[in-house]
């Protein structure tokens, strides 16, 4: 069933039928598949996709470095979980390399994140250090091209191949 | 003032054009048109494939090829199609690299027939055969299959068009514009037929790679002793999504293949050599993404099928390229009346069945070589278009 966490990942606005259709089930299976999906924690959520800089100029996006000390027994759980409370912060990774865990960081403007970063991130316990990049245009996103130089079909009937 | 019209060959003023610029003509015109009429992927052909020749390009290697192509590529070939396919050729002496499939089945024609030999052509199928047989100087004699068959090819049906004057067969499967593909046991039923009387057979296979439903393609040539009679035809546009690099091949009887190397010789030279350092790379590494791409022609397919049969235009399952062939007739329309008027009302461009062949008329060609988003929104205004039509 793999295929259809493909066409939901790719479009989650498909209906159980068409699923269905697609898949050589019928809409009840999918309806389980995903019912089961979505218990296990499997599926986490359907959002859309925004390209927020054309849809609001007023947003600002920055990817954080931080380094930190892990917690005896806890390792970095403990303060992943504290920085995922915060609203501004979009994700949460731990990292491999030269530094411990990467936040993506929302913001109205950059001078808000520069805010959050100095009053929030930086004093919290076991944060070390903190790098900030801006980021300044984003080309692709959750595997989907924002700006599309031509979107025409490009292709022309030759014969009638 | 030069009087043009009597001083061209005759023989070809007299072979008729496409019939189907018209559509394309109206759809270019309009500004919405959802179209499902394009005969080619809409898949860009691999990255790393891509890569393959502008690296070619880079390192500066333009210059010509060997005639049959370049050694590697012929190595490589011979070894996929044994993979794929059970049948081996001798990479040297029974492979060619062409330009695109047309061109193999041009030289297939040239260098099989004799004045006069007929050809018999299957239909509904890809428009060239019957033109190219012409030019050839053979007498096409066209087969018309059935929609009760889903539009496979039956031995009867062969012989029914038997002359002295046949020689060769084509075998254009699986098909365009239907999706029908023959199964072993239908191509042994042929068989039995071609080698009673003596007969060729070119099988056009380009659609090889894009069958559904698990079972894979048969090669007419790996039927019992079919090889020293066939003449494959293939190519690289709709496996790997490489239409517009031209690059195609033959594979069949060393004599044969001899031949037709040597027209190719004289009236190409050699099939493009960026194309054909990309095309190694398709065939080392390219066979997650023929998966990758049969698998989304797949799921179209079964919601573009499935989509029909909910409008009640009756459409037999497709089992392979990237069309479905729905019959139209439960409208009282035409096949040009259904196109012509889903184009002016709806903005659908979809083709005639009659451009594929006489026995076409009553179905209309659909792609699904479309996005899912593109397809839903084509079926919703055909079933608006049915819902006018019914008022």
């Amino acid at each position: 069933m793999d295929k259809l966490l493909g066409l939901l990942q790719e479009n989650a606005r498909l209906s159980c039928e068409q699923l269905a259709v697609m898949l050589g089930k019928t809409p009840a299976e999918i309806e389980s598949q995903i019912a089961a999906y979505e218990k296990a924690g499997v599926i986490r959520g359907y959002h859309t996709l925004i390209n927020w800089e054309k849809a609001d100029a007023n947003h600002a996006s920055a990817l954080i470095e931080l380094r930190v000390t892990p917690k005896r027994d806890k390792g970095f759980d403990e303060i992943a979980d504290k920085i995922m409370q915060f609203e501004e912060v979009e994700s949460v990774y731990l990292m491999s390399g030269g530094f411990d865990l990467a936040v993506r960081v929302n913001a109205a403007s950059m001078q808000d994140i520069a805010l959050f970063v100095a009053k929030r991130l930086a004093p919290l316990d076991s944060v070390l250090s903190t790098a900030t990049h801006f980021i300044l245009t984003r080309y692709k996103d959750g595997g989907v091209v924002l700006n599309p130089e031509d979107e025409r079909d490009e292709r022309r009937t030759v014969l009638c191949d | 003032m030069i009087d043009y019209q009597q001083r061209m060959n005759p023989a070809i003023l007299q072979i008729p054009p496409s019939g189907i610029r018209k559509f394309f003509d109206i759809a270019n015109e309009m500004e919405d048109v959802i179209s499902l009429s394009i005969g080619e992927p809409d898949f860009v052909t691999p990255w790393h494939v891509r890569q393959e020749g502008i690296r070619s390009l880079e390192d500066g290697k333009t210059w010509y090829s060997p005639n049959r192509g370049f050694s590697e590529l012929r190595n490589e070939l011979s070894v996929w199609f044994n993979r794929h396919y059970q049948v081996e050729y001798d990479p040297n002496k029974e492979l060619l690299v062409t330009v695109g499939g047309s061109e193999a089945i041009d030289l297939c024609f040239r260098t099989l027939l004799a004045p006069g030999d007929e050809v018999l052509v299957p239909q509904p199928s890809f428009v060239c055969y019957a033109p190219l047989a012409s030019m050839a100087g053979g007498v096409p004699v066209i087969i018309e299959t059935k929609a009760e068959n889903r539009f496979r090819l039956t031995p009867q049906e062969i012989e029914e068009k038997l002359t002295p004057r046949t020689k060769l067969l084509v075998l254009p499967y699986p098909n365009n514009p239907t999706g029908a593909v023959m199964r072993r046991a239908d191509l042994e039923a042929v068989a039995e037929v071609v080698k009673k009387h003596d007969l060729f057979v070119l099988s056009d296979e380009i659609y090889s790679e894009l069958t559904y439903g698990g079972t894979p393609h048969v090669s007419f040539a790996s039927i019992g002793d079919m090889r020293e009679r066939t003449v494959v035809v293939n190519g690289f546009s709709k496996a790997f999504a490489m239409t517009g690099w031209r690059l195609g091949y033959v594979a069949g009887p060393r004599a044969l293949v001899s031949q037709m190397t040597k027209l190719h010789q004289y009236g190409i030279m050699c099939a493009p050599t960026t194309a054909q350092y990309a095309a190694i790379e398709a065939l080392k590494n390219g066979d997650a993404d023929i998966q990758n791409m049969r698998s989304q022609y797949d799921m179209r397919r079964r919601l573009i099928v499935d989509g029909f049969n909910r409008m009640g235009l009756t459409c037999f399952e497709p089992e392979g390229a990237f069309y479905v062939f729905p019959c139209i007739r439960s409208t009282g329309l035409s096949s040009e009346e259904f196109c012509e008027k889903l184009i002016y009302q709806e903005h659908v461009a979809v083709v005639p069945g009659p451009a594929f062949g006489a026995c076409g008329e009553g179905f209309v060609r659909v792609s699904y070589s479309y996005s899912i988003k593109h397809i839903t929104e084509a079926l919703r205004r055909i079933e608006h278009f049915l819902g006018e039509l019914r008022r």
